[in-house]
């Protein structure tokens, strides 16, 4: 059986390190706080905060106190507040040690898109541009293949591009495939998911 | 010099004018100059341009400006949630510059600190990146971005002392600070004029320099995406 959106989070999460700075995505990505376990980790929301909390119980929600996805959200006694400037200055300047981001697809240079589709309503980059070239480490968490099966990890992306060379590991439903020279390389498979079945349903080139 | 004045539309008296550009500060619907927003509406301006990281919604933050279609350009990072703003753009109506957000919090900051341009890895290899100069710096390709000088900036804080000293709460502080600094003039609306001393001048966010007018005024604060938990999950 491929892994599933929290199973796939989980895997995220052991990419985690104690100590580190992480900022993630919307979607599957903000599921992965639920997998930290015991690490010490400390959350970015790139509207301005460190050190984010779980959503407010009902009747506690502060209208000065969100997510970058606006949701309402707290603080832990770890959280500082700041200004949009310096926190893309945190993220541009390379303090936050991994971004853990959605895609709609990757390719094997590691480009991303994950932001627009030409002929569809555009809804703008947000913070992601900054995040992809900025953090230490870009790791991408989707499903392999989109909806009319075809594969979202590719030779070359055909939408227009977040970053150029940027992802450093893609984890599927499929496995786990790092980004190195001359294409992808596979790192682990998802359980009941074999060689062949991730193979066939990647379209970039996979180097041994 | 005072700064403080009565209400939105007489702090914006001899400073808003057709044709402006126009930051504001504000994220998603946090932190949003709203009673200055509907002060711009009362005035007429019009052909105006705003940075601004979102355009608010349909009803509320600079949607209420697209309504009246006052607003002619909107440099921004994300504009998801206007069905307006949608059928301006796709009209030809209103134009739209992106932004990674990033990038546009930086130019407001680099306006307001007298840096006309400066170089960043955001957008490289992006349609961002079309027409601007690239340039290498240790070996990495950096794009040229440039400062914004903003005619009037509009921003929203916490709590302020008569001299335009600020201080923001929780992530309500987002845009604000760097487009206040930007601004040639900036007006500020807060929920509280203090009085003088009663800030600790360690804990000002943004300095009075920086504030032109003041304005108290009650605030609807909306939340865009009330998000909770129950009890029994903690």
């Amino acid at each position: 059986m491929p892994w599933d959106r929290n199973q796939m989070a989980a895997r995220a999460a052991q990419e985690l390190e104690d100590g580190m700075y992480v900022n993630l995505g919307i979607g599957i990505p903000t599921l992965v706080a639920n997998y930290v376990g015991d690490k010490d980790i400390t959350l970015q929301s790139e509207n301005g905060m460190l050190g984010m909390g779980p959503f407010p119980y009902e009747g506690e929600e502060d209208a000065d106190l969100i997510n970058a996805g606006k949701q309402t959200i707290t603080e832990l006694s770890r959280t500082s507040y700041f200004d949009s400037a310096t926190s893309f200055a945190m993220i541009r300047g390379g303090k936050i040690a991994a971004a853990i981001l959605g895609a709609m697809e990757v390719d094997e240079k590691g480009d991303l898109a994950n932001w627009m589709i030409p002929g569809k309503l555009v809804k703008g980059m947000g913070g992601a541009m900054d995040l992809v070239a900025g953090v230490g480490r870009v790791i991408v968490v989707m499903d392999h293949t989109n909806k009319h099966g075809d594969s979202k990890v590719l030779k070359e992306c055909t939408l227009p591009l977040t970053g150029q060379g940027v992802v450093d590991r893609i984890i599927t439903n499929l496995g786990v495939l790092d980004v190195v020279e001359g294409g992808l390389k596979i790192v682990e498979l998802a359980d009941g998911v074999s060689d062949a079945d991730l193979r066939a349903a990647t379209q970039a080139t996979i180097v041994d | 010099m005072k700064k403080i004045y009565a209400n939105a539309n007489e702090a914006l008296d001899g400073v808003i004018s057709d044709g402006m550009l126009i930051a504001a500060g504000g994220f998603g619907l946090c932190g949003i100059p709203e009673l200055l927003l509907e002060a711009i509406k009362t005035s007429g301006a019009k052909d105006l341009t705003f940075a601004s990281n979102n355009a608010g919604v349909d009803d509320f933050g600079i949607g209420i400006l697209l309504q009246t279609k006052q607003v002619r350009k909107m440099i921004s990072s994300y504009v998801g949630e206007n069905a307006e703003f949608m059928r301006q753009y796709l009209s030809g109506e209103l134009e739209l510059e992106f932004n990674p957000q990033g990038t546009l919090a930086e130019r407001m900051r680099a306006g307001g600190a007298g840096i006309p341009g400066f170089y960043t890895k955001t957008g490289v290899g992006t349609v961002i990146a079309d027409g601007k100069e690239h340039k290498e710096f240790n070996g990495e390709t950096y794009i040229l971005e440039e400062g914004i000088f903003a005619d009037l900036a509009i921003v929203k804080a916490w709590k302020a002392d008569d001299t335009g000293n600020l201080v923001f709460r929780k992530t309500a502080r987002n845009f604000n600070v760097p487009a206040a600094t930007c601004g040639k003039i900036c007006v500020a609306e807060v929920e509280e004029i203090v009085p003088r001393g009663s800030l600790d001048p360690d804990s000002i966010h943004l300095p009075g320099i920086y504030v032109h007018r003041i304005i108290q005024g009650s605030h609807e604060k909306r939340i865009e995406q009330r998000t909770t938990r129950k009890k029994e999950d903690a």
